[in-house]
């Protein structure tokens, strides 16, 4: 079991390793250094080999990795080249603020897609099942920028319950922000809960034709308990991996959400530095993402070992193993 | 080998739905009444009429015509992506499970480390960089989607392998290349092909995501997502302009998911179940 989770602990710091260095040498490889970007297209070459010098970028590009990546580790990510404030106290910033919607929506957005695929299982194939499916299918279909535009037309202009943005931008205090963070989680909602939904209620379904669900049945247990206590807390499993990539998902969905929105986070930040090309910062964004991905796998992975005791033997005969691989 | 009657409603609904909207892009230039970008100032942002069906946008642009020309470049470069990602992610997939072992652990390292990087961030960063020409987009696209489809096809393998005529055919001495063409990838088709349908999807999903924000195409060519983001502030004024390509993309990946559900179901793939990797 300790092994297990080393194991898997492992694997998730090879991943973020691995990731941090594409992301590091993906920057590298782009055309025009940060001298040459800094200065702009009229220096003068001597200008730019100058503050190649200073920035160190002479140097060799693995130890400029290795110290890139010691610094990265301690939570140092340089300056930003455009505002030249340090670039992990932007980012943080951002990411709480990002925080302030992804958690509401995640919460909001687990229970209620559980809840709705545990129901809609159990009436499979009624009129309930069919309207909650087809909800979900569009939802999953319809972009989160026209979820976004919607909401706006509806609850911030015909029914102006909410703003439409924010306005202050990364200095908003408190009381604006939260009043705006409404509609961009209600989106982010809307937009996650599909996918969740669908697993969870293909699972149930699953669930219900076992042969411990018949079993119940024929002891004489409720149908509402069967349900409840013997099916979904089973059916959780499989989904579980679903709700990590969809928790992981959330953080590039912020993307289009914060830019419709105007909304001061880690997905504005990303846009605006891509314009002003500060790499920096988009290294920072990137690496905090991947860390955001590792960790929601990792957790996935842990809570399943805790709740299934069938995945905690290490050598699993190979059919057993295969069949796990498949569902994934 | 799919047989139109054995099909449920909703896939049939599904096809119907995508056949049109791609029908509809292809023919656009010889349907269009208008020309999707000639701008005409004193005739902007006016209703529905006899002349301009759905209106005319802030530039006095014809609505109508740019909702029918606006699907023909994210169309073409989501096929193209589409098509190159499964067809990269099952090579890699494969190979990763035939090999096996250091390879396969290698390999697989390497696709959830590709994975982690959020994939708007990536796709923003390559076209900032070397512009929105179309092959930059379909080559950065593909390269975001190979390992989601690569680890799915990898699972899809493993049961495959350990087949009788797969030990046959390395009984032989045949090489790896043979088999997995020859043995591993019409055992998995099924799996593939639901896969195509279903990245088809979001690949649509993803290429107007970048055109809302202004990475996909250069104005004024005619796009959905585009068009959505330059109509949107004129939303109660003349909202045809906005709801128009909403219609039309929503459309379009209904009916691709529908289809995709639909195929799943028919050869016997849990898409629900799988879908989850976008």
């Amino acid at each position: 079991m300790v092994r297990l989770i080393g194991i898997r602990l492992g694997t998730g710091l090879i991943t973020l390793f691995l990731a941090a260095f594409f992301v590091f040498f993906a920057v590298q490889a782009l055309p025009g250094d940060v001298a040459e970007q800094l200065l702009g297209q009229n220096a003068t070459p001597e200008a730019v080999e100058t503050l190649r010098e200073q920035l160190g970028l002479d140097s060799n590009v693995w130890a400029r990795f290795v110290e890139w990546l010691g610094n990265a580790v301690t939570g140092d990510f340089g300056d930003s080249l455009v505002t030249g404030e340090p670039v992990s106290s932007t980012i943080w910033a951002s990411f709480a603020r990002t925080l302030l919607i992804a958690i509401p929506a995640m919460v909001v957005g687990i229970a209620l897609a559980l809840l709705l695929g545990v129901w809609a299982a159990a009436r499979r194939g009624s009129r309930t099942d069919s309207t909650v499916s087809v909800l979900a299918l569009v939802a999953m279909s319809i972009p989160e920028f026209v979820v976004a535009t919607v909401l706006v037309l509806l609850l911030a202009i015909l029914v102006p319950v909410f703003p439409a943005t924010v306005l202050s931008g990364p200095d908003a205090s408190l009381g604006e922000l939260l009043p705006a963070a409404v509609l961009p989680a209600l989106t982010l909602v809307i937009s996650m809960t599909a996918y969740i939904l669908r697993a969870m209620r293909s699972s149930t379904i699953d669930g219900l034709a076992t042969e411990y669900a018949t079993t119940a049945a024929l002891k004489g247990v409720p149908r509402r308990a069967v349900l409840w206590r013997h099916v979904a807390p089973t059916a959780v499993l499989p989904v579980l991996p679903v709700i990590s990539i969809n928790v992981a998902w959330l953080l590039g969905g912020v993307v289009v959400v914060e830019s419709v929105f105007n909304y001061p986070g880690l997905g504005k930040l990303m846009i605006d530095s891509v314009s002003t090309r500060d790499l920096p910062v988009l290294q920072a964004i990137a690496v905090l993402s991947a860390l955001v991905y590792v960790t929601a796998n990792l957790v996935a992975d842990l809570l399943a070992l805790a709740a299934d005791p069938r995945q905690r033997t290490l050598h699993q005969p190979r059919g057993r193993r295969r069949t796990a691989e498949v569902v994934r | 080998m799919t047989r139109l009657r054995e099909l449920s409603t909703g896939t049939r609904v599904g096809l119907v739905m995508v056949g049109l909207t791609v029908l509809l892009a292809v023919i656009a230039p010889w349907i269009s009444p208008y020309d999707p970008i000639s701008t005409n100032a004193d005739n902007a942002l006016v209703g529905a009429s006899r002349s301009h069906w759905l209106g005319t946008d802030q530039y006095g642009r014809d609505v109508l015509s740019r909702t029918l020309e606006g699907g023909r470049f994210a169309l073409l470069v989501s096929l193209l992506a589409t098509t190159l990602a499964v067809l990269v992610g099952t090579l890699v997939g494969t190979l990763a499970a035939y090999h096996g072992r250091w390879v396969d652990a290698g390999i697989t390292r390497v696709l959830d480390a590709v994975l982690a990087v959020p994939a708007v961030l990536a796709l923003l960063l390559i076209v900032s960089v070397f512009g929105n020409n179309l092959w930059v987009l379909v080559l950065a696209i593909s390269v975001v989607y190979i390992p989601a489809v690569a680890r799915v096809v990898r699972g899809a393998t493993f049961p495959v392998l350990s087949t009788d005529f797969v030990t046959a055919a390395r009984a032989r001495g045949e090489r790896s290349l043979a088999i997995i063409r020859r043995e591993v990838l019409p055992n998995i088709l099924d799996t593939v092909l639901v896969e195509f349908a279903m990245r088809a999807s979001w690949v649509v999903l993803l290429v107007s995501t970048l055109s809302f924000l202004g990475f996909g195409v250069n104005p004024p060519t005619p796009d959905w997502g585009l068009m959505i983001q330059e109509n949107r502030t004129a939303l109660t004024v003349a909202p045809a302009g906005t709801l128009a390509p909403i219609v039309t993309l929503s459309v379009l990946v209904v009916g691709l998911n529908l289809a995709a559900d639909g195929l799943g179901k028919y050869l016997g793939v849990d898409r629900a179940r799988r879908g989850v990797l976008r």
